[in-house]
């Protein structure tokens, strides 16, 4: 049975349609949008929080979105287990909903950065990452201002013993404490990454690195692999 | 207003920018610049202490990220 993917579509998301378009181009899953003022989720099984500016990204990336209805029902799904993935904007919302530790803040050098990166997967123990090799190098595109991540010595400690980094930088775009590209919650089922995978699955656009990443996902909104983390 | 800036420790870019610019222009010495954000506004309270109250609440639940930042708040009469 293939699972449904719940797109969160926030007044200035502008990556929603990339995620849907990936996880048809991957296959296996439907990927649906949702509108940010529902404060109820419909019966999803994965729910991503898409790349943008939403709210504009006043006061500051995903202050005011974090406050939006949905998120309150986003924290229930999250906490009963349900996989949550933030890309770039969506990691953000995350950070400022609490739901993930750590802080974005802007790039050291002060640039907004629009390239491609290698990217190394540093755990499988997430729903983004399962079934992935660990170490392998992704080529991902990055396309932000406020991807700096940034957090106090105690929480990079806390994310290193708990195998929480999910990805980190081969070379560091954007001055990140560790190198950090991702992170994920205590349970692994909350992920945030500043790069877009889903904008890395279309072999017409010359990469596909992004695929490995999309597959988890489809994966996850199937049920399956269960999630199996030390401790 | 409540003046919110990166906590002490925190990289602050846009800091370290204008520190560079500056000795360019001629202004030797300068040093620890940051930036920060005043956000103003007029709350409707019967006293400095009311006003102060509501301010903190909606630094601590929206207008300041406590992972990275701090505030001050300073309170006046409305002319």
């Amino acid at each position: 049975m293939s699972g449904r993917i719940g797109v969160v579509v926030f007044p200035g998301s502008n990556c929603e349609h990339d995620v849907v378009r990936a996880v048809e181009l991957v296959g296996g899953a439907r990927a649906e949008l949702m509108w940010h003022g529902t404060s109820a989720l419909p019966d999803v099984d994965v729910v991503v929080l898409p790349g943008g500016f939403a709210h504009g990204d006043y006061l500051r990336p995903g202050a005011i979105a974090r406050f939006s209805p949905v998120m309150e029902a986003l924290g229930r799904f999250a906490a009963d287990g349900g996989p949550v993935v933030g890309i770039c904007n969506g990691f953000q919302v995350l950070t400022e909903a609490g739901l993930l530790p750590g802080a974005l803040q802007k790039n050291a050098g002060l640039r907004f950065l629009c390239t491609t990166v290698p990217v190394n997967v540093a755990s499988t123990a997430s729903v983004l990452t399962t079934g992935l090799n660990l170490g392998a190098e992704l080529r991902l595109p990055i396309n932000h201002f406020e991807g700096n991540y940034t957090c106090d010595e105690e929480t990079l400690a806390r994310l290193r013993a708990e195998d929480r980094i999910v990805l980190r930088y081969a070379v560091n775009p954007n001055g990140s404490v560790d190198d950090i590209a991702g992170v994920c919650n205590e349970a692994g089922n909350v992920v945030g990454l500043m790069p877009h995978p889903e904008r890395a699955c279309d072999a017409l656009t010359g990469n596909t690195d992004g695929e490995g990443l999309v597959r988890a996902l489809i994966m996850a909104a199937a049920g399956q692999p269960a999630l199996t983390r030390p401790g | 207003m409540v003046e919110v800036r990166l906590r002490p420790g925190i990289a602050d870019p846009q800091g370290a920018t204008i520190e560079r610019a500056l000795p360019a222009l001629g202004f030797a010495g300068v040093e620890a610049v940051r930036v920060g954000k005043a956000i103003r506004f007029l709350v409707d309270a019967s006293d400095d202490i009311a006003a102060r109250e509501q301010a903190e609440k909606m630094t601590d639940r929206l207008l300041a990220n406590p992972v990275i930042e701090e505030a001050a708040i300073h309170v006046e009469p409305a002319s």
